[in-house]
């Protein structure tokens, strides 16, 4: 007990460096996205103007204050577009959440079941495409999903279809495209929680005389929540502010929110309504976070 | 024994089924890297054509370069930030603004990147930043250091105190026993922590496109471009390039974590 004391000093210094490094490129920028979501369009119109000038004193600060308005979020709420796209993210999330969940059960189950030995090998295989570059795994999709793909020439081939199908630029392109790159995300924690259980509990059940699905519904689906919980988490909040997957794969009629943000950012050049929507982003994203930021630090602190 | 009974017959093809799912659309890329027709249906014979054609685009192997020098540097400050992180947050017991700063640390393992480049883009206009390789590294350092952290912090959790205790009670002041004993044991988690933040840093788009300046677009952000409009033979072998450079990574990533397990209980998962 003594001893841990005595390394909690040092260990505290260690945090100045990191401290500070967060605090200056992680808390501090984000009064500067409030700072300009609630400024006027104008005043950040040429980008690569300072819009906030440290040396103008007091005086300026105080009328910059004066100069804030809430414009830009009553824009956000008035107009259509941002309201779809708000819609639409929260669709596509709780969508793409569930196909994940869906497929991604079976597999971490089958992996919890295989030997220990095996156990190992199947998550390094699950592990592996997730460091692969992301924009590679969605650029491989395009590929196989265009026009005259790989995709296409087997259903002809099959005479599935008589004809290609559109792929590109659909929504079920774009849910591939989300569920390939999240199902890493879904399998992993779900499989953690899926290998710690005790099998007799499962064997139990069915000596008991329950059949399989009952054995599944009754005794390991509700002993691996948290692993769902952990999982769903890890994918939806991502998901909602998703911006290189539906660009690439989705059509253009209908935007997710991280898309507009990019939109009104990139091209239009507003940046105060780019804040607001990101202001905006956050604040739907809130308490997802702060429940994912609860169950990491149990997960990371249990040990303790 | 009775663990393989347990495997039932839908087990397996779920397992089969989802691995080749993963697997299936990056061979077919890494195939078509190698066809010598530029139509991406016809198949024309194993070629390097395509690898030819990207060693000559000068634009495209500056944007690679420019990729690497940032992976590597944001990779190397992260690491050490991340490292003192991770043993700040599992031997520092409590301190002044500890929520606050393991708040701080696992927000960007999820936050979307578009709020996290905007954030950083505008505090680097804010201090009237020249923006190129400094300002992508730095962005690039602040999220891979999160996840350099929490590598680090569960091999620490892990990990016997009754050790670093034994070297204490000898004798070695704190910092000693971090140095000589502590460091050692945790060294294998910290290079898979600075592979993944190499490659994490190498992958990422969204938050380079924002922090970037003109004229010096990463390896991603020419390639999304590229990608916008279309398929491009050219496209494949970089992308086979760099999943040859990442896979060398694994390798020597997994090789570290095996040593990592055979000192102790478990390796460092992510």
């Amino acid at each position: 007990m003594s001893t841990r004391r005595i390394f909690a000093r040092p260990a505290r210094f260690a945090s100045i460096a990191p401290y500070v490094w967060m605090v200056l490129f992680f808390l501090v920028p984000f009064a500067f996205v409030l700072k300009i979501s609630l400024s006027q369009t104008a005043i950040a119109q040429p980008p690569y103007e300072p819009v906030f000038d440290l040396t103008a004193g007091w005086d300026a600060l105080r009328s910059a204050f004066a100069a804030f308005s809430i414009d830009n979020f009553r824009l956000l709420v008035s107009d259509d577009i941002y309201v779809f796209a708000y819609v639409r993210s929260l669709t596509v999330a709780i969508t793409a959440t569930a196909l994940l969940l869906l497929i991604g059960y079976p597999i971490a189950y089958g992996m919890a079941r295989l030997p220990k030995r095996w156990q190992a090998v199947a998550m390094v295989l699950v592990i592996v495409p997730f460091w692969t570059s992301f924009l590679i795994r969605i650029y491989a999709w395009i590929n196989i999903l265009q026009h005259d793909g790989l995709l296409n020439q087997i259903l002809l081939t099959l005479h599935l279809v008589s004809q290609p199908v559109v792929w590109l630029s659909t929504d079920s392109a774009m849910y591939i495209g989300i569920v390939y790159s999240y199902l890493p995300f879904m399998i992993l924690p779900l499989y953690a929680t899926l290998a710690k259980m005790e099998p007799a509990l499962e064997e139990a059940a069915s000596d008991l005389g329950a059949p399989p699905w009952q054995v599944f519904w009754l005794v390991t689906f509700p002993l691996s929540l948290p692993g769902v919980g952990a999982g769903v988490l890890l994918c939806f909040i991502p998901i909602v502010g998703e911006f290189v997957i539906p660009d690439l794969l989705a059509g253009s009629n209908s935007l997710m929110i991280g898309q507009t943000l990019w939109l009104e950012f990139f091209t239009n050049k507003d940046w105060p309504v780019a804040s607001a929507a990101a202001i905006a982003l956050l604040v739907v994203l809130l308490v997802p976070l702060l429940l994912y930021e609860r169950l990491q630090k149990r997960q990371l602190e249990q040990g303790r | 024994m009775r663990k393989v009974s347990r495997l039932s017959r839908f087990n397996i093809a779920s397992l089969a089924l989802g691995l080749s799912f993963l697997y299936l659309p990056i061979l077919i890329l890494v195939l078509y890297s190698f066809n010598a027709s530029r139509l991406v249906t016809v198949w024309g014979g194993w070629s390097l054509r395509w690898y030819h054609e990207f060693f000559n685009d000068r634009a495209m192997i500056e944007a690679a370069w420019m990729s690497l020098r940032v992976a590597v540097s944001s990779a190397t400050i992260a690491t050490l930030l991340g490292t003192l992180a991770a043993v700040a947050l599992s031997r520092g017991e409590r301190f002044r603004g500890r929520t606050l700063f393991s708040g701080m640390l696992y927000a960007p393992l999820v936050m979307p990147e578009v709020i996290t480049g905007l954030s950083l883009l505008l505090l680097f206009v804010a201090l009237n930043a020249e923006r190129g390789f400094w300002t992508v590294t730095i962005a690039h350092t602040t999220l891979t250091m999160c996840f350099v952290a929490v590598v680090v912090q569960s091999r620490l959790g892990s990990l016997d105190r009754s050790l670093e205790e034994a070297a204490m009670d000898l004798g070695c002041d704190p910092v000693r026993a971090f140095v000589s004993v502590t460091l050692p044991l945790i060294a294998p988690a910290i290079v898979a922590g600075w592979m993944l933040a190499f490659t994490l840093s190498l992958d990422d788009l969204v938050i380079a496109s924002f922090t970037t300046g003109p004229g010096s677009a990463t390896l991603p952000i020419r390639i999304y471009s590229e990608v916008r409009l279309g398929v491009k033979p050219e496209i494949n072998a970089i992308c086979t390039l760099v999943i040859a450079l990442i896979a060398v990574v694994i390798v020597i990533a997994s090789l570290a974590s095996k040593l990592s397990s055979s000192q102790g209980e478990s390796a460092a998962p992510l």
